[in-house]
This record gives C-alpha cells, structure tokens and sequence, in this order.
C-alpha cells in the first residue's frame, strides 16, 4: 500500500440534500437521448435520420474530425427526432424506446489473443470510446494517442456527489476485467485512487494489475486532473488518459459478454428534491419520469451533473452521457436588500465575512444567485486556497484572456480542466467566469497543437 | 422593501437604452445593485456562487477603518485642546475631531465617487465600488488641518491619472489613496509637513498657549532629540506611541486602533497577513540594522518603536495590502511586504528631505510589484520545464 497522498487545499462545500443510499426504481424513460454538446470539442456527423430503427451499439454520429469516434445508441428503438440548435448545431437525438432492448452483439474472443488495435477498434465499434478522456485539454482521448499511464479516480469529492463504492458494490469481476482491457492500452500504469477516509470497498481492493493511490482531502482531491498532478503530471508532449470506475465496469461488462450494458447508477440529489435517493436506469434518460412528484413546488434549476460543473437541463432534458448525478437547487432570480451588508447567518462564505462561519457543520441550501456584479480581477490570493495544483490560476487565465500561447502553455495548461477550476469560480469576488475562459484557452490550444 | 423595490422597478425603464436618463444608467445602477444585490442568477460555469462579493469586500475594509477613524477623531480635539490649554471632557473632544474630520470625508467621496461616475458612464460600465475604501483612506493619511480644496483637487488627481486611465479599478499600477498624499506632499509640502500641520488651528495661532510645539515623534527625532514630547512637553514613551495620543495624521498615530483593524482584515480574510506580518518584519530587521550602525539619535531610535511611529503600522495594514497594486503571487508577498517595510525605515531615517518613508516605500513597491511577480512566475515555469527535463 502507498502513501497516502494529502491534498491541503481546496473546499467541500456542504450542500443540503445528499442522497440515501437506497436505490429506488426507475420506469423506463419516455424518451432517450444522446447529445452532441455533452462532448467537448465534437463536430457530429449524423448516422441516422428521424425514423431509424437502432439497436443498442447501433451508430447515431461519429466525430467529423475523428471519424474512427462513435456515439452509439443507448436503447433500442426508433429515432424520434433530432433537435438542433443556432445555427442548425445538432443538440439532441432523440430515441423513442421499444417496450424491450435488444443488443448488438459484439464478437468477444479471448481478451488475452486480442491485440491492441483489435481492443481499440472493439471498443471504438460499440461506442464506448468516448467514455476515456485524455489531459490535455480535457477531451475524449484520441484513439490514435498512447498515453503514458490511465488514471482511474474511484471516488468523487464534489458536491451532492454519489458515492461509487455504494455504486459499484458486487462488480469486482467487471471491474477488474475492465482494468485488464485498460492495461493493453497503455504501457504505462493504470493508476487507481481511493479515498483515505473511510476504508475501501471490495470492489477495488481485491482489485489486481493497478497501482492504488490513497487520497486525502478537501474538493477537488477527486478529480482525476488533481491525482494526476500529484502521482505523474502531464509535461508537454505527454499523453494520459482517464477513464470514471463505472464506465470501467461497463467496459469490463462488454468485454464479457459481448453487449453494451447501458445501466447506470445515479443520484438525485439536493436541497430542492423530496426524497433524494439513487436510481438505476438507462444512460441518456428523460428526466421528467423521475423527478415527477419528487421536487419541491417552485422555480428549480435542474442541473445534470454536480452544482458546479453540470450542464442546466430544461424540465423534460436528458441525463448528460457523462453525469451519473442530477442535482436540485432552487433558481436565485430575486432580490436581496443590502444583502452584501447582512450578517449573513444563513449565507455560505468560505470568507468569514459572513457569519455564516460560526456553523461549520450546517448544510447549505444555496441558490443559483450570481450573489454580485461581475468586476475586474480585484482580490488575490483567492483561488489559490482552493486549487490544489503547483499552477498559478490567476496568472493562467490572465494568458488565456490576453491569448498569449506561449505563457498558457508555460504556467501548464496541459494539465488542467474545467472541473478542476470550478471552486476557483465559486469563490470568485469578482465573479468572473473561470470555467469559461479556461475552455476557450483549451480550445485555442488544442487548435494549435494539432 | 417591496415600495422601494417596486418604485425602482418603475423607475428603471427610463434609464434603459432609449430612456430619457439613460446617461445616469451607471449611477442608476450603482444605487441599486447598492440597495438590492441584483436577482441575476449564474449562466455558465458553476451554478453556485459564493455569497462574497466587491461590495461586501470593500465594506468590509471600510469598517476594518473604523476604529482608526473614531481614534482619530477623537485625537484630532485631544491634540486642539492641548494646544489651547483647554480642558474638555470625552464628548467635547470628540465632537471638535468629527466636525474637523467629517468634511474631508465628504469632500474625498464626493470628489471621487463623483469621477468614478462619470468614468463608468462613459465607458458603459458598472461602478466599481473600489473608490469607496481609497475615499475613507484619503481622510486618515492627511492632516487634520488640510485645506478641502487641496483635498478635492488631489483625489481628482489620484482618481484620473493614477486609476481612470489605466482602465479603473482593479487596473491601477499605483494605491489611489497614497497617491493623492503623494500628490498634496509634492504639490503643496509646507500644509503635508513641518510642526504646525498636524493640530487644528496651530497655523492661525489663535489661543495657542506659549510655548506649544506641534511637532510629531518623527519630526523630534530627526532633529536627533532623545526624548520626545507631546506639544505641552509632557513625555511620551513607548504606550503614548501605541495608544496614539500624539501629533499625526488623523489615523495613522493609533497603532492599537490600527490592529484591531488588522485583526478584522485578517480574520475575515480580505487582507494578506503575509504582507502585513513582512511589513513589520522588514521594518523590524532595517530598525535593527541601524540600531547596530548607529551614528546618531535618529538612527538610534529603538527598533520596535519605529514600527509604532509614524506612518508605518496604517501603511502595512491598509496601504500595503491593497490587493490590485501589491504583488499578487503568494511568494511575492512575502517579498513585497519585507521590502515595504525595508524602504520605509530606511528612508525615514536617512533621507533628511523626507521625515517620513512610509508612502514613498509603498509607492516604490506597488511599481515593482509586477516585477516580482514576474520572477515568481518565472520560477513556477522553470520547476515546470525541470520536471519535464527529469521525465524525459
């Protein structure tokens, strides 16, 4: 067993409405839906048109500019429609589900007689590619790409999130079959992290063929992008890929028995749900079925994902590919007498401006209030309390916002993403947008890199 | 608040692109994001925000001013009645301070919120609310005694030049409040400096007593006297110096009512300590330099009082730490602060032009700051491309 690794810095934001660990059916959604925008940096080139049948594995789009890339469909059914955006940018596929799912078989041999390229282009067929993600940039992997190891962070620390060794209960044998396919792909380590905390599941620690880092600390310690930077950072040129635990144990499913299992746990949480708890259902779900007469009455955001990465879904949206969590907040679209000369009892700070600091342990219910008006770098010193990396974040963005390549690439933003700045953005007095401007930067990059 | 709320909703379209007053939309704006904290909610990126903002931060330093202020007030009448042989109870005392301090305020806010106004009207922008802390610090670093048109005509200046044209707040290379001291000490000296500016009425010379002298610690010192005294010629020793009860600008003499309002800053987190702790530490070790090399009463002036005179406590803990024009890298600070504290000493003691060093070390740091933020960046690149090299 390792050291365990300390991250000092950052923040976990104590949120009102973590789910029980109870699983709750889920009717089989009205609709699914795979959506282009949940893939950074995708340009999709429809397969299918409305009125398609598909098959679970059958091909909706690939990636215009990795054709070798492609989204399958979640269900079987018919495709029920493709919503499009400005500029006709395709947003949703749509797929009406039949009553029963039936897969696509793909042909498993011996993993242990498979090369490589068989293992790659295997996976690639079914669709599963796009659940391993590479730093840089924070993209799905480029499959011609061989990274120098593939990290797999076994918990998350943000937020309402769930937790994977409730997940991932009695899924050893997928999981560590799914590290086993992981490993061809590298000739590197495959790296798992665990969190110090409490004791680890069955699930990883009977797990073989990995190096296992234990974690301690504060949001973001989960991230994968911060455990790279502390057991083997990214230097220019290099390559790492990343992939979440349960799409590993998917992986391992399709690797065994030949289908792509589509299940997925999530959990429905905040302070605005009735009864937070997990589901079990399908990836690419409606969400209306299960948030029907469990929210409370009033103006909710629905957020797919955590309160300070995921994506704003409309009330009838679809669970994003990449989220396995569905937070409730209350929307903050109202007025606040001298609220920034209150004493603020009740209001979350990680400041001690407000008094909200004598009630440590208290769980929050904050609201999607922007809490001020936006203003120029001000204060300093802010988000380094709260990014754990040896990367200077105020002087990142500074080069990202003035385009100046050179330095970006010099302060290492080969190593950071979005989720890995989203406290810096929470605790922001000036309220600039962090997360935004580090995916514009990642952007110019990529298209200077390539 | 519904009224209120429900009279500005009614109000507003009129200064909204079209509307009649849509050239105060900034001062519009300004007055109602200062009544109600706006209902705009997060668009992208992190759907929660922390509930601290620039309000709240400024405000926050304005009360951490608070208690210098009253001192202040309070020792501006102490040091009148002093200087008139007057007795006057706690109230009398304080009232004279407020009436003499209360228009330089006013005079500070107005001279400069009235600029930030037009500037944010013209640029299309909201009004920064960092003016509302340089305009309660202009009071506190000038003589009780100023005249307010050399007030306004320097805030004016401080505001324009040393923060409009780098593009306002936030932007600034230089604090705007040392700039507009540094403005009226070079502009108009003789009502900045000397024995007669520091006490109400003392230029007149009305009632005064025989005899009085207004001349402050420093002052006393760089005449290499040994002993110093108040105006009356009592002594003043070492807890005269922290309390403040001496001859000064009007918050700069306490150095308790400053620390109480350092523990503020702190303790919230709105201040650096790393800068204010290696303000007094490079104070400290450039006292302790010429303490060993002393050659003359000046230089021999305890170490540890340099830190109570003078400017110098009111420097590090609300000068210095201004976030904009300080260095930003956390290792900066630590440099940044030593070296304030380092240059303020040492001009104090061995410029005999200027009896105070305090604003000019400052001044000198805020335009090296970016500099040693450099070298910190630097240094967190080269650890970058070594890692690199090792891997390779």
């Amino acid at each position: 067993m390792s050291e365990i690794i300390r991250i000092k810095k950052g923040l976990d934001i104590k949120l009102k409405g973590k789910a029980d660990k109870i699983y709750q059916r889920a009717e089989r959604a009205s609709a699914y839906s795979i959506k282009p925008t949940d893939f950074k940096g995708v340009m999709p080139k429809l397969v299918v048109k409305v009125d398609d049948e598909v098959m679970v594995g059958s091909t909706l789009f690939f990636d215009k500019y990795n054709p070798s890339v492609k989204f399958t469909s979640p269900v079987s059914g018919k495709v029920s429609s493709i919503n499009r955006g400005e500029r006709r940018r395709i947003l949703e596929v749509v797929i009406e589900p039949d009553a029963e799912d039936s897969y696509i078989d793909f042909k498993i041999g011996d993993l242990s007689k498979m090369t490589r390229e068989g293992i790659v282009e295997l996976i690639l067929e079914s669709g599963m590619w796009p659940s391993i993600i590479q730093r840089p940039y924070a993209s799905i992997a480029n499959p011609e790409g061989k990274p120098k190891a593939i990290f797999i962070s076994g918990f998350d620390s943000s937020p309402l999130a769930p937790d994977y060794d409730f997940m991932l209960k009695e899924s050893h044998a997928e999981f560590q079959k799914g590290i086993d396919v992981l490993k061809t792909l590298t000739d590197g380590k495959v790296h798992l992290s665990v969190d110090a905390s409490y004791p680890t599941g069955e699930t990883y620690s009977k797990t073989q063929n990995i190096d296992l880092h234990k974690i301690k600390g504060p949001h973001p310690a989960g991230n994968p992008g911060i455990q790279i930077h502390h057991i083997d950072p990214v230097n220019k040129g290099e390559l790492v890929w990343y992939v979440n635990p349960a799409e590993v144990v998917r992986m391992g499913k399709l690797f065994i028995d030949g289908k792509v299992d589509n299940t997925l746990t999530i959990a429905l949480a905040g302070s605005e749900v009735l009864k937070p708890v997990y589901y079990k259902l399908i990836r690419g779900a409606a969400v209306d079925s299960i948030l029907k007469d469990n929210i409370v009455e009033g103006n909710n955001r629905i957020i797919s994902g955590n309160v300070l990465t995921g994506t704003r879904l409309a009330k009838a949206g679809f669970l994003g590919y990449y989220d396995n969590l569905l937070s409730i907040i209350p929307e903050g679209d109202h007025f606040d007498f001298i609220g920034w000369a209150s004493l603020g009892f009740g209001k979350y700070s990680v400041s001690r401006t407000f008094w909200s600091w004598l009630t440590p342990k208290k769980e929050y219910k904050i609201d999607t209030n922007l809490k001020g008006g936006v203003r120029a770098f001000v204060m300093s010193g802010e988000y380094e309390k709260v990014f754990p990396m040896d990367i200077m974040p105020v002087q990142l963005l500074k080069s990202i916002l003035v385009e100046d390549i050179d330095q970006m690439e010099k302060l290492g933003i080969y190593e950071v993403a979005e989720e890995d700045m989203a406290l810096c953005e929470f605790v922001c007095t000036s309220k600039i947008e962090v997360q935004k401007i580090l995916r514009e930067g990642l952007d110019v990059m990529k298209k200077e890199t390539e | 608040m519904k009224v209120l709320r429900n009279y500005i909703d009614k109000i507003k379209p009129k200064f909204e692109k079209g509307g009649k007053l849509h050239m105060f939309l900034s001062t519009f704006e300004a007055f109602e994001t200062f009544l109600f904290v706006p209902d705009t909610v997060t668009k992208t990126g992190s759907h929660i925000r922390d509930n601290m903002d620039m309000k709240r931060a400024m405000a926050l330093v304005v009360v951490a001013t608070i208690p210098a202020l009253l001192f202040g007030m309070w020792n501006t009448g102490y040091q009148y009645f002093l200087s008139v042989g007057e007795v006057a109870t706690f109230w009398e005392t304080f009232f004279f301070g407020f009436l003499k301090v209360l228009p330089i305020i006013v005079v500070s806010y107005v001279t400069g919120l009235g600029i930030e106004f037009i500037f944010a009207q013209i640029r299309g922008h909201e009004v920064n609310e960092g003016f509302l802390v340089s305009g309660m610090l202009i009071p506190l670093i000038v003589p009780a005694d100023v005249p307010l048109w050399m007030v306004a005509v320097a805030t004016a200046f401080a505001v324009v030049i040393g923060k409009e044209v780098f593009g306002g707040t936030g932007m600034n290379i230089l604090n705007p409040a040392l700039t507009t001291r540094a403005f009226l000490f070079f502009a108009y000296p003789t009502m900045m400096s000397g024995d007669k500016v520091w006490i109400p009425g003392l230029i007149q010379g009305e009632g005064v007593i025989d005899g009085f002298s207004g001349a402050t610690v420093l002052g006393q010192a760089a005449q290499n006297m040994t002993e110093f005294t108040n105006g009356i010629g009592d002594k003043i020793g070492a807890w005269e110096m922290f309390f403040g009860n001496i001859p000064g600008s009007i918050g700069e003499t306490s150095t308790l009512a400053i620390l109480i309002g350092a523990f503020i800053l702190i303790y919230t987190g709105i201040a650096s300590w790393k800068i204010i702790f290696s303000v007094f530490a490079g104070g400290a070790i450039m006292g302790l330099l010429l303490n060993t090399f002393a050659v003359n009463e000046f230089m021999a002036v305890p170490y540890w009082q340099h830190l109570l005179l003078g400017g110098f406590a009111f420097g590090a803990v609300f000068m210095a730490t201004d976030p904009v024009s300080a260095a930003q890298t956390e290792k900066g600070k630590w440099i940044y602060g030593f070296l304030v504290g380092f240059l303020a000493i040492l001009i104090r003691v061995l410029n005999p032009a200027y009896p105070e060093g305090v604003m000019l070390a400052i001044l000198l740091m805020n335009v090296f700051a970016p500099l040693i933020d450099h070298y910190v960046i630097e240094g967190n690149v080269r650890k970058r491309l070594k890692r690199m090299k090792l891997t390779a």
